[in-house]
């Protein structure tokens, strides 16, 4: 670190310490809006990661076929949808094999389909798409293949879901933005005020020689410190707090929706990156914007 | 032509002001301006209230822009600097304030080590030089105070010691003395005549036709934006000097006329010894 830095992370600290009451408000408030913003963050993260989850439970189309049809007339279907573009993979399914999957998914419950004397379940071809997106269309082909009876397809639920998911994302998006403006706006009002108090010495500096770039610094530093302690403080609280909802809730959540929170390390993790990185941004923006009226005078 | 003239004319030019206009929308700032300044001058800038020295002084400084003419400093042309080279061009000047302008938040040291750490002076340069400068002003010894501790001299000389740190070729004073006891004022005028002798040329407005009249250096008057006279060794007579109207005022009479008269003849003689 050369010397310039050092002097800038000094005069920060002793600034800082000079004005107690404005940097507690200040710490206070980026800090709050801070937590307010790592709440939206978990939850678009988990919505993001709860649309994945949609997306790869329903993004397969099944094929129920005739009793009529043959195995080599399903072989034959098979390789038209692989001819297709969206579709990943395309796999043959017998009645047998449904029927044991059914008993596995009934679980405790399977010895009652043990009482069915005819399987009714028919043979099928399993599509995976590689896009939710595409399942419309690869499902009219299907309609029109012979001899299919009917294309299983939970579409109605899988579309309620995505824009459900999609509609949350869209909010907390359009929150966190309008909270990043906000936090710029109460550094920069904070740093404006000591900016202001400071005004006469700015100008002296000025007049000696002082670059603005070299003004700046001891206000940048001070607001990307404000910014750090709040995303540090801030980080702890939402860290401990998912902490505590994942231990609390996850296996409800688990067993509700058959799918479980965003890991806890990475999440965690990624949260630290965000916060450091805005703490940072939204302190330095914070104060070049309180300094610019002054420092664009000659 | 006097000897000190001719001397003088020998000296490299410096500073050139040349038809230098600047208007405050209908109001004159200095119109019309032309002088030459050259190196090692001692220069009073003198007139009334609003005759146009301090106009004279910020377009040097470029903390205004001129509307026409150009003012060459050493090899360039000060109305043609750009924005991010106005820092370089007032490191290379001293300037001292009527007000001081000190840091209140900076020690003594920390004030006239600032202007060196501005110009990226290595540390170990800044401890070796900043003791030196105190000493030179005076100082000796009161690094570790704060401005508001130190006299109204003591706060002029370190303006004076931060001003002359990082040995600029030119010190612009801007009526150093306007805001001190006539005692104060002399120490001060005796300072800036050593660090004259130094080699650096000096401009200094100033209202106080005793400073000016007991020095015998270049006078340049101001009236009303215009240069009225300019002569080594001149005098500097208010009521003649300035607007006859009355405009002049009495701040403008700021004088050493309470000055104790023995200081001043002590000072006189002094000057004559060191000469």
């Amino acid at each position: 670190m050369n010397n310039k830095l050092i002097q800038s992370i000094v005069q920060a600290i002793r600034q800082i310490g000079r004005n107690k009451t404005m940097v507690f408000a200040s710490l206070f408030s980026i800090t709050a809006i801070l937590l307010i913003l790592g709440l939206f963050f978990i939850l678009l993260v988990n919505v993001n990661n709860m649309s994945q989850g949609i997306k790869s439970t329903f993004d397969q189309v099944q094929v129920n076929l005739l009793d009529t049809t043959t195995r080599d007339e399903a072989s034959e279907l098979m390789q038209q949808f692989e001819a297709m573009d969206a579709i990943e993979n395309v796999t043959y399914q017998a009645r047998e094999t449904a029927l044991e999957n059914w008993k596995v998914k009934w679980g405790d419950n399977a010895d009652l389909l043990d009482r069915l004397t005819v399987n009714p379940l028919p043979n099928a071809i399993i599509v995976k798409l590689h896009n939710v997106e595409d399942a419309e269309d690869v499902v009219a082909v299907a309609r029109a293949m012979k001899g299919v009876e009917r294309v299983a397809y939970s579409q109605d639920t899988v579309d309620k879901l995505i824009s459900v998911t999609n509609g949350i994302q869209v909010v907390a998006l359009v929150l966190i933005a309008f909270l990043l403006v906000v936090s710029v706006i109460v550094v920069s009002n904070t740093i404006k005020l000591t900016v202001l108090a400071r005004e006469r010495e700015i100008t002296i500096m000025k007049y000696i020689g002082a670059t603005n770039w070299y003004i700046r610094g001891p206000f940048l530093m001070e607001g990307i410190t404000l910014g750090l302690i709040a995303a540090a403080i801030s980080g702890v609280i939402v860290s401990s707090l998912y902490h505590y909802v994942v231990q609390s809730f996850g296996l409800d959540f688990m067993m509700v929706l058959q799918m479980g929170f965003v890991r806890e390390n990475f999440l965690i993790t990624n949260l630290a990156i965000v916060f450091i990185s805005l703490g940072i941004s939204i302190g330095a923006v914070g104060s070049i914007i309180s300094m610019r009226r002054f420092l664009d005078t000659k | 032509m006097t000897e000190e003239v001719k001397n003088t004319e020998k000296k490299k030019l410096i500073i050139e002001y040349k038809n230098v206009t600047k208007m405050y929308g209908e109001n004159i700032g200095v119109e019309d301006v032309s002088v030459k300044i050259r190196e090692g001058e001692f220069v009073f800038l003198v007139g009334p209230s609003g005759a146009g020295k301090s106009t004279f002084i910020k377009v040097l400084l470029k903390m205004l822009d001129v509307d026409k003419g150009h003012i060459y400093y050493i090899d360039y042309d000060v109305t043609q600097l750009q924005k991010n080279e106005i820092p370089h061009h007032r490191r290379s000047m001293g300037i001292v304030f009527q007000d001081f302008s000190l840091l209140p938040r900076k020690t003594v040291f920390e004030n006239v080590a600032f202007a060196m750490e501005i110009v990226q002076m290595p540390r170990r340069s800044i401890r070796r030089q900043v003791p030196a400068m105190l000493e030179l002003v005076g100082l000796q010894g009161e690094g570790g105070k704060y401005p508001s501790e130190l006299s109204i001299g003591e706060q002029q000389r370190l303006a004076i010691a931060r001003a002359i740190v990082n040995n600029p070729r030119v010190l612009i004073a801007d009526e150093p003395t306007g805001n001190l006891d006539p005692e104060t004022g002399w120490e001060i005028m005796r300072l800036l005549e050593q660090i004259n002798r130094r080699g650096t040329t000096i401009l200094m407005v100033t209202h106080s036709a005793d400073i000016v009249n007991a020095m015998g250096k270049r006078v340049i008057a101001i009236r009303n934006g215009k240069i009225v006279r300019d002569e080594v060794g001149g005098q500097y007579n208010p009521e003649e000097d300035d607007d006859p109207d009355g405009d002049y005022s009495d701040h403008a009479l700021f004088s050493l006329r309470n000055f104790d008269e023995e200081r001043r003849m002590a000072h006189v003689s002094n000057r004559g010894k060191d000469e």
